[in-house]
């Protein structure tokens, strides 16, 4: 059952924040097809926000096909996020952390691998999706 | 959408002083209602107003259509969490419950107990000997189990310590999201009211400031910040809540429902707890402001 | 919220029944000798014999404990209302008003006007209960004394039924004067909101209430006897007694009023039926033992009657009925205003 966080200081709204971490536990195969989303009340116990929050992301991950609200019964997930293909994302995994460990090893801090990882991000991805 | 509280023109008057003024609000139902300000603003009053505690001076206020504790039907519809929860000191945690099935006629005892049992309170203790977070819980569970459609709280964790505070914050969403029922909740710590609240009221030197959905409101406020510039030339249409200047540059907090087109200005949104203090400083300036006009007789 | 009211008031019944067990363990200890000795002492019979005076002394002679007992029940009996209405009725809403637990009370789901009503009639019943059961107990044992008191002092105001002392204090009387103060204390309490100034304020008007009394409507309630004594050279006695006004009367050797009468005034008239103050006579000034025989003799040639108004012993019960009336009235009045004025109490 995937846990959510609430980044309460970045700005962006809390339903937004649900979306992107249910896009993001399917991206890395930790949610499936079939496998039902914590019930609004579970996640509001949990993190004491607004019930409507919950419904709002999951109104949102309905619009983009991604879960399905059945009535009475819970919001389930239809299908994984395309091009998502768990032996590439085990790969680059495997990759990003043994980067981080040099990176470590050499000396530098979680500020300067943040600083790094946002240039390079920017580049490659100039259109700076967050 | 329908409505849970409704108010025209509501005042109320203590002696010489108003506590509450001009008080015109549709409250819609199905949502958690932030009533904020600073204290003496009026919160409590309001809200005493909804269960009729107090009757008004002026105008009108109806909960459901109907005028405030004037039947025990009416009294069923709203659930009441005061200020410092009241309990009964010396009656233990099953007296309560047993008073709340003795007096309200939709009583729902085993929700009361289920929730007893979870919070883990010992039926036998004497509510005057639970902690402050615990006596929440028992006036929240005295209110939910009479089955309301609405639930109003003032300043339920003003007294409480952080954990103490979050705890009762995760329970009543808990049961927001479990019985769907309205919630009206004081406080002035904005903070808490953020994370739970999709509608809100601003409530300031005793009157309303500020009303609406918590989304529409931050869609209407920017921040706007630019070289320094007389506020004068924005369109009509923007209001302007709060302005400073310093010798070069100009920030601005205005309201509007159009985009800023005017490349000079950059844009940033607004969060909640800027909001309400730039209109907490509106208002006491506002205050401030109207004595020196007196004077300036020259 | 009848169930609610008892819960809430559990402390206080308890408290209540402990002095009631207190009470009745002592009059059951003592009672039975107290009325042995009575029916052995001839005190029942005097009046064929004539020597009612010294076998009522005798008697009492003879219980010098139980007339402490005596005591304390009269003292218990005229303190227990008043008692009542400062702790039962004053902080009946008081206390929720200052512990803020109205706010819980008032939302629930019965209006503020059934709170309040259920809970004065709850109360106010086991106020009026504890004071009868009280009085019966009381009433019951003090019987005896009562009687051998009154003839021993030769039926002293102090010690006839009828009379302001024991009246209040005896048969159904503290029921209505139970009702009465916890009424008063609870409408205390909604009008002031505070619970010591409500104290206070029961306190201050209850006994000025069961003075004042006594005094000036009791006598009223039911029509006086009046009895006109001629006074004879034979019938005078030789002291003076208080008239109204500052004047002096005229008094008869023997009590004219039957046994146990309460005496409400009494005026010496002269012969024209004009009041007549002996302190303008002459001979009578100065208090020699000499000068009270002359003062005596003068007086015997005026042809003055008294003019005594009372009343007889056997207006006890009547007076009972209607003064218990009264007051309960009274109280459900004081309560009718409460819950008239509840409805628009603030919290």
């Amino acid at each position: 059952m995937i846990e959510f966080a609430l980044d309460e200081g970045s700005g962006v709204a809390t339903y937004l924040q649900l979306a992107q971490q249910v896009r993001q536990a399917l991206r890395l195969g930790m949610l499936e097809p079939g496998e039902r989303l914590p019930t609004a009340q579970q996640v509001v116990a949990r993190l004491a926000i607004n019930p409507n929050t919950v419904l709002k992301a999951y109104r949102e991950l309905e619009r983009e096909g991604l879960v399905r609200a059945r009535p009475g019964q819970g919001t389930f997930v239809l299908r994984a996020l395309p091009g998502t293909d768990p032996a590439v994302q085990a790969r680059f995994l495997a990759s990003m952390t043994g980067w981080l460990r040099s990176a470590r090893a050499a000396g530098l801090g979680p500020d300067d691998v943040e600083a790094i990882y946002h240039t390079a991000f920017r580049d490659c991805f100039a259109e700076g999706v967050a | 959408m329908s409505t849970v509280i409704e108010t025209r023109g509501l005042g109320k008057k203590y002696g010489r002083r108003w506590a509450l003024r001009d008080c015109t609000l549709a409250i819609p139902a199905g949502q958690v209602v932030g009533l904020v300000g600073p204290n003496g603003a009026g919160k409590s009053t309001l809200l005493h107003l909804a269960v009729g505690l107090r009757t008004p001076t002026l105008g009108v206020i109806t909960v459901f259509g109907g005028r405030p504790a004037d039947s025990p039907a009416q009294l069923g519809r709203a659930g009441f969490v005061a200020q410092d929860t009241p309990v009964y000191a010396r009656l233990s945690v099953a007296d309560h419950l047993r008073m709340g099935a003795w007096l309200n006629p939709d009583w729902d005892g085993e929700l009361a107990a289920r929730r007893i049992e979870r919070l883990g309170l010992d039926p036998h203790q004497r509510a005057g000997s639970l902690s402050g977070g615990q006596r929440a819980q028992l006036a929240l569970t005295l209110a939910i189990a009479k089955r309301p459609g609405l639930l109003i709280l003032d300043e339920p964790v003003a007294s409480l310590d952080p954990l103490a505070r979050r705890e009762f914050l995760q329970d009543l969403m808990e049961i927001v999201a479990e019985h769907e029922v309205s919630v009206v909740l004081s406080s002035h710590l904005i903070a808490d009211l953020e994370r739970v609240c999709d509608y809100l009221v601003v409530l300031i030197a005793s009157q309303v400031q500020l009303a609406g959905e918590v989304s529409e409101l931050l869609a209407e406020h920017r921040r706007l910040s630019g070289p320094r510039r007389d506020p004068g030339r924005l369109p009509a249409s923007q209001e302007i809540v709060e302005e400073t200047h310093t010798d070069k540059q100009s920030l601005l907090l205005i309201r509007t429902s159009e985009p800023i087109l005017d490349p000079a200005w950059a844009v940033t949104p607004v969060s909640v707890e800027d909001l309400v203090l730039a209109y907490m400083r509106r208002a006491g300036s506002a205050g401030g402001a109207r004595r020196p006009g007196l004077e300036v007789v020259s | 919220m009848i169930r609610f009211s008892w819960l809430q008031f559990r402390a206080q019944a308890v408290a209540a029944l402990g002095a009631l067990a207190i009470v009745a363990v002592a009059l059951a200890v003592t009672g039975p000798h107290l009325n042995h000795l009575y029916d052995t002492s001839g005190v029942a019979t005097c009046h064929a014999r004539g020597d009612c005076a010294s076998v009522a002394t005798t008697f009492l002679n003879q219980v010098p404990a139980d007339q402490i007992l005596y005591y304390l029940g009269i003292a218990v009996l005229l303190a227990a209302p008043p008692v009542i209405g400062m702790f039962w009725g004053a902080p009946l809403v008081t206390r929720e008003l200052e512990t803020g637990t109205v706010r819980l009370a008032w939302t629930q789901g019965v209006t503020r006007t059934r709170w309040l009503a259920v809970k004065v009639a709850v109360t106010g019943l086991a106020a009026m209960v504890t004071a009868g059961l009280l009085s019966l107990m009381l009433t019951w044992w003090s019987g005896p004394v009562d009687t051998a008191a009154a003839l021993k002092t030769g039926y002293s105001i102090s010690f006839i039924r009828i009379g302001p002392v024991l009246f209040g204090a005896r048969d159904i009387m503290p029921v209505g004067y139970a009702a009465f103060a916890f009424a008063l204390g609870v409408t205390a309490g909604v009008l002031i909101r505070r619970t010591v100034p409500a104290i206070a304020a029961t306190l201050v008007v209850f006994a000025a209430v069961a003075i004042a009394w006594p005094l000036l409507i009791r006598p009223l309630l039911i029509a006086p006897v009046h009895a006109i004594v001629a006074l004879t050279p034979a019938s005078i006695s030789t002291s003076l007694a208080a008239g109204p006004g500052g004047s002096e009367i005229v008094m008869p050797v023997a009590s004219a009023v039957p046994p146990g009468s309460w005496v409400l005034s009494t005026r010496t008239l002269d012969s024209t039926g004009h009041a007549f103050n002996a302190a303008t006579v002459p001979a009578c000034q100065g208090s020699s033992p000499s000068q009270a025989l002359a003062c005596q003799a003068t007086l015997g040639r005026l042809h003055l009657r008294d003019l005594i108004s009372y009343q007889p012993a056997s207006s006890f019960w009547p007076l009972q009925w209607y003064e218990t009336a009264i007051f309960l009235g009274l109280a459900a009045l004081l309560a009718g205003l409460c819950l008239w004025r509840i409805r628009r109490q603030a919290s």
